[in-house]
This record gives C-alpha cells, sequence and structure tokens, in this order.
C-alpha cells in the first residue's frame, strides 16, 4: 500500500501532496488491481449472495425478490399532526413508519417537566401517555403495517404503549412488525440521550430482548446504531467497528443474563449512516455482513443461520446536509442513498433538503422519498446482486474495513468490553478526535464542501420552512393536566409501585411497564420511578 | 492581558454535542481559556458558571429549537448578575426570522452551520472586554 502512495506522488495528481483521501482521511491508490488482494478467498471473505460470510448480501435474490422498505423518518408536534404526515406518506407511496419523538419523550420527561420549556413537539412528536399513543396511530392498522420507533432510554415504555395500542386495535403481538431502537450504548457513546446508569440500562435491554422472544417473536427489539456515531464525527472505520462491537456487548449481557443465543439474535437489527464516500460506505455494509456473520458463529456460536445475517437500516447523513444552497442537499442524497442500496440496504431513509435549517416540510419529505423511488425504479441498480462485488477497489476496502473494525474489537475486548471502554471514555475520544481533524481539514480547504468553502454564493433566496411553535406545548401540557384528573389515581400508584419493586428485583420489567401503561401513566412518572431507584447518569465531558 | 475566558455550554435536553466540543477545542488552540460545561444546563447553571470562572463570553450551542426560551432567560441572569459586559454567542441550527429576533433581545453573534471556525475565532477577538492581568 506505502509503495503505491509514494507512486502517486511522481504522476501529475491535482492535489500537491499527491494524497488522495475518503471523507473519513484514509488514503486511496490511484489504481487497484489483483495486487492489492493478495491471497484474497472468494468463498471465505465474501461468498455468494446469501451464504455464509453474507459480504455479498443475506438474500440470494438481493432486491428482485423484494425492495429494500421506504422507511422515512418523521414526527413532530401533536399526535395527530403527525399522523397527517403519517397518512400522507403511506398514501404517497412510503411502506413503513418511522417515528421521530421529541427531546422531552426521548429523556423522559413529561411536558410540563421544565426541563422540557422549549423543547415540546419541536424535534419530534410529543407523547405522554397511552392517549397520546392512541392519537398518533388512529386509522392506521398495527398489524399491516410495520413501524419503527426511535427511543431509546424509555423505549421499553413507549414499545409497551405499542403494544398496548395494538391489543386495543385488535392485532395480535405474535404477529407485530417493526423496529424499536433501543440501543442505549450508542446513546452513551454519541447522542448522549441516555437517562440511568449503562449497567441498568443493560438490564431494561435484556429485559426487552426476553419478552420479545415470548411474547412478540417478530419485533426487531434493537437497532444497533452506527448512525449517531458517525453523525458525531467518527470515520466509517469507528463507525463499523463501534456499532458491531456494541451489538456483541448486547449479545454477551444477554447471554450472561441466561438467553439463548439463537433465542433473541435474529432479531437484532442494525442501523448505519450513508456518508458522501459513496466507495467507502459500500465496502463498510459488505464488511458489517462479514463480521456479525464471523462474531456470530465463530465467538457466540450461534446454530441459527438467521442469527448470522446482519440485516440493517441505514439513513443518509444529516451532517452532511448544508444550510448553505440547501438544494445541493438533494444531489447529496441521492449519492449517499445510491452507495446504501449498492451495499444491500434492507431499509433507507432519504434526508429532506432542508434539514439544515429545520425539520422538513412536506414537500422536501415528499422529494426525499421520491429519491429512493427513482433509485429503484428507473436506476437499474436494483436487478443485480451486489453489481460491485470483484471489483478490485471494493474488494480491497471492504478487506481494509474488516480488518480496521476487527483491531477495534480487540482494544475493546482488552478493555473489558464496550460498557467498560465508555466508562472510561475510550470511543468518546476517539470520535472527538476526529470530528475535529475532519473540521481542520475543511478550514484548510483540504476537503471540499461545495457552497461552504468553495463555489459559494453571497445572496441565497430564503427557503420555506416547517417552524414549529408553541401551539404543540401548550396543547400537550393542558392534555396531560385532563389525564391526570380523569384517570384511576390508585391504579397508577399501585402500578408504579410494582415497576419499582421489579427494577429492585430482578424480574423482567416489561409486565409491569404494560401494567403502568393500561393505567395510563406517564413517561415521566414510569422513567422516575426508575430514576428513584437506580439514580441517574451524569457524563464527565471530555473536549 | 489575560487570556479570553469563554463558557461554552449546551442547554435544553438536547445531546448533539459534535459542535459544541469542535468549537471549544478550537477555541483552547486559538489561545483562549475554554470551560466546557457538558450537557443539559440550566440558564442558571451557566450564569453560575461564568460568575465563578469570571467569563469573557458565552457560547451556546443549541440545535433543537429551543433557543427562544433559553436566551431570553440566560441574558436576563446575565443582567441580575452584573454581568452585562459578558458576551453571549450562540451557534446551531436557528431560522433565519428568529436571527434579528435574538440580535434584539441583546445576543451578540449568531453562527449558522457551516460557518468556519477561525471566523468565531475573530469574532470572539473583537467583541470581548479588553481585560488586563489581575
Amino acid at each position: 500500500m506505502e509503495s503505491s502512495v509514494a507512486e502517486q506522488g511522481r504522476v501529475p495528481a491535482r492535489r500537491a501532496s499527491g494524497v488522495f483521501t475518503t471523507v473519513s482521511g484514509r488514503p486511496v491508490n490511484r489504481l487497484y488491481t489483483s495486487a492489492d488482494l493478495p491471497g484474497f478467498d472468494y468463498d471465505r471473505e465474501i461468498g455468494d449472495p446469501g451464504c455464509f460470510p453474507y459480504t455479498r448480501g443475506i438474500h440470494e435474490t438481493g432486491y428482485r425478490g423484494k425492495l429494500w422498505t421506504m422507511r422515512q423518518f418523521a414526527g413532530f408536534g401533536t399526535p395527530e399532526e403527525t399522523n397527517a404526515r403519517y397518512r400522507a406518506l403511506l398514501r404517497a407511496g412510503g411502506t413503513g413508519l418511522s417515528v421521530a419523538f421529541d427531546l422531552p419523550t426521548l429523556m423522559g420527561r413529561d411536558p410540563d417537566h421544565p426541563l422540557s420549556l422549549g423543547e415540546v413537539g419541536k424535534c419530534g412528536v410529543s407523547i405522554a401517555s397511552l392517549a397520546d399513543m392512541e392519537r398518533l396511530f388512529e386509522g392506521i392498522p398495527l398489524g399491516e403495517i410495520t413501524t419503527s420507533m426511535t427511543i431509546n432510554s424509555p423505549a421499553p415504555m413507549i414499545f409497551a404503549m405499542y403494544l398496548v395500542v395494538a391489543e386495543k386495535q385488535g392485532a395480535s403481538w405474535q404477529q407485530l412488525s417493526g423496529t424499536i431502537q433501543n440501543d442505549i450504548l450508542k446513546e452513551f457513546i454519541a447522542q448522549k440521550e441516555y437517562i440511568f446508569p449503562p449497567r441498568p440500562s443493560m438490564r431494561l435491554i435484556t429485559d426487552v430482548f426476553g419478552f420479545c422472544a415470548r411474547e412478540v417473536p417478530k419485533w426487531n427489539t434493537i437497532s444497533v446504531s452506527g448512525y449517531h456515531i458517525r453523525e458525531a464525527g467518527a470515520t466509517a472505520v469507528q463507525e463499523l467497528a463501534f456499532t458491531l462491537r456494541d451489538g456483541i456487548e448486547y449479545v454477551q449481557w444477554a447471554v450472561d443474563a441466561g438467553l439463548k443465543v439463537d433465542d433473541f439474535t435474529p432479531r437484532i437489527s442494525f442501523f448505519f449512516n450513508a456518508h458522501n464516500d459513496f466507495f467507502e460506505e459500500i465496502a463498510k455494509y459488505r464488511a458489517a455482513r462479514r463480521l456479525w456473520a464471523e462474531v456470530m458463529r465463530d465467538r457466540f456460536g450461534a446454530a441459527d443461520e438467521r442469527s448470522w445475517k446482519l440485516r440493517f437500516h441505514s439513513q443518509t447523513a444529516g451532517v452532511s446536509l448544508t444550510a448553505q444552497q440547501p438544494y445541493n442537499n438533494v444531489v447529496r442524497t441521492a449519492i449517499q442513498a445510491l452507495a446504501a442500496v449498492l451495499g444491500g440496504t434492507n431499509s433507507l431513509h432519504t434526508n429532506s433538503l432542508d434539514e439544515a435549517l429545520a425539520l422538513p416540510t412536506e414537500a422536501a419529505a415528499t422529494l426525499a422519498l421520491r429519491t429512493q423511488q427513482v433509485i429503484a425504479s428507473e436506476s437499474g441498480v436494483a436487478n443485480v446482486v451486489d453489481p460491485l462485488g470483484g471489483s478490485w477497489f471494493v474488494e480491497a476496502l471492504t478487506r481494509e474495513m474488516y480488518e480496521g473494525a476487527r483491531a477495534y474489537f480487540d482494544t475493546i475486548d482488552r478493555m473489558g468490553g464496550m460498557v467498560a471502554a465508555i466508562e472510561q471514555g475510550f470511543p468518546q475520544k476517539e470520535i472527538a478526535e476526529s470530528a475535529y481533524r475532519f473540521q481542520q481539514a475543511v478550514e484548510r480547504k483540504e476537503k471540499i464542501i461545495v457552497g461552504v468553502n468553495d463555489f459559494v454564493v453571497d445572496d441565497e433566496p430564503p427557503m420555506p420552512i416547517l417552524y414549529i411553535d408553541e401551539t404543540a406545548a401548550v396543547r400537550q401540557t393542558a392534555r396531560l393536566r385532563d389525564l391526570k384528573t380523569g384517570r384511576d389515581q390508585a391504579r397508577v400508584d399501585a402500578a408504579l409501585e410494582t415497576l419499582r419493586t421489579a427494577a429492585r428485583g430482578d424480574g423482567n420489567t416489561m409486565g409491569p411497564l404494560l401494567d403502568c401503561v393500561r393505567a395510563y401513566a406517564t413517561v415521566g412518572e414510569m422513567c422516575d420511578a426508575l430514576r428513584e431507584v437506580w439514580g441517574e447518569y451524569e457524563e464527565v465531558p471530555i473536549i | 492581558m489575560r487570556k479570553i475566558r469563554v463558557v461554552i455550554a449546551k442547554p435544553g435536553l438536547d445531546g448533539h454535542d459534535r459542535g459544541a466540543k469542535v468549537i471549544a477545542r478550537a477555541l483552547r488552540d486559538a489561545g483562549m481559556e475554554v470551560i466546557y460545561t457538558g450537557l443539559r444546563q440550566t440558564a442558571e447553571q451557566i450564569v453560575s458558571a461564568a460568575l465563578q470562572e469570571d467569563a469573557d463570553v458565552i457560547g451556546l450551542s443549541i440545535l433543537s429549537g429551543a433557543h427562544m426560551h433559553v436566551c431570553p432567560r440566560v441574558l436576563e441572569l446575565l443582567r441580575e448578575k452584573g454581568l452585562d459586559d459578558v458576551v453571549l454567542l450562540v451557534g446551531g441550527i436557528i431560522p433565519d426570522v428568529d436571527v434579528p429576533r435574538l440580535k434584539e433581545m441583546g445576543v451578540r453573534g449568531i453562527f449558522l452551520p457551516g460557518t468556519p471556525m477561525q471566523e468565531i475565532v475573530d469574532f470572539i477577538v473583537a467583541s470581548a472586554r479588553p481585560r488586563v492581568e489581575v
């Protein structure tokens, strides 16, 4: 590899250094040949689609059998407003729902809590109780669609609400399908929407695994997410490595809690970023499938091949969107989405062009969905499985990603696992370092962002944006007051006390949570009950 | 002259701290003393940090849309504590319509996505109160 880079210095190059790098800062050669893949073993490293280690894809027929799910993340204001947006997306041909919650909901606070001031309904929909969840899915049959919910610390509470709404609609839990993100490790690492300390947080997650294995067998109990790790500044290899190492941690904790590996791992799903560097992203997805297959079979001894197959959702990179010349974002998103499809994504969200400015307008959200539909219906890329397999460059990059991630696994294993690594601030420091290095490269114009540090225009026409005022906050707060006066308070208190008792012991918390939800206890009340038992996490800030 | 002291804070419930951390580091590399408060700080905590640290500048990072609530409260507390000369800056996702409103209430600098770090450094150097070593 080194000689190739040196060689590039002797040929004319646009860059004075002669070194060309990916968006992650990884040097790439001028040309790739078979010499860049010494000892390449097709069956061991990639295999045919549908065959171990699934580098080329988990389905033998790729997208011929079934296209990826076009799942657009949406949520804002009151449950009714979001319900209307969902109906519009389903009418426009969206094939799954994806719920964005507001920050108070994500942080387990009710709309009337002092910390919720100015945040209710701003970044997502406000859900305080079962009554809100009933409004959110009004007229949407939960037995017939799949729903993804981006919720982490209060995931078991929100999931319990979903289950009760389904029950009231007459849908069987055995048939329900969808995903809860439920990935607390990446919250500690990157997005920072945590409530409880790491260890009780991990217990809540294993409780969900155990509950779903019995009661909701088709539900994806976790979406182990690299998306937020990447958005926080990680490189592609760091995203890959930390995400899969998080996956290993969840499996290990669940096995340690007494679950059988093949009983719950087939329902583990993943969520990756789709960033700008086209080939690096494709290589990342391919390496991810191989890594997971090998880890599950060889490290955990999983025997069910469904446990080996890494299924993932992807979302185009929010961090790559620019507030300047926002229409350029449509182009960025299309390129990123194409990379996700060529990398074999099972589900995809494409960002809207206005998301560096605000939550998307309906028109912008529709255009984002159309981008996927054009790729699926017009480009022809969905006709052939893993069409880039066998490219010297893509295979060499896939191998580099794989090896880079393995090296991080070893480091984190030596630290005592991911929870221990997080407690030592390791992934947090690695990501902060990469984020700073990237920003410096932008300032030095080593990395060009069109419309930001090159091709700049002075006067830009204003964009119409979705402006969310305080109407939702006022309405949700008033509703909460009415809810609290109208419900059976003794039943609520008893259910919350049962939850506290369960949290102190080691029984599964899902049963008590379902009882709290049926009694119309709020997200804030359920989280407060657990705060009383487990305390709250506070991180030591690292810059 | 002593170093310019900057408190970088993340108010509200939002945990997206990439921008706050990158800016904190850039200001430190530019020779300023930077105090990063960490996440989920109330206006009271932020102003109290500025008072204790004798800060010249407060930089708030807000991406969640809570700026119209947080900024007036921070400014009000600064006035109450006699810290009127502390420069308040805001960075993050701020809709165009809110920019003049924030300036009018006393936010001195508003930095939107894509702002070069050097521009923020230069702004702080130009606007922080001149001080002598004590």
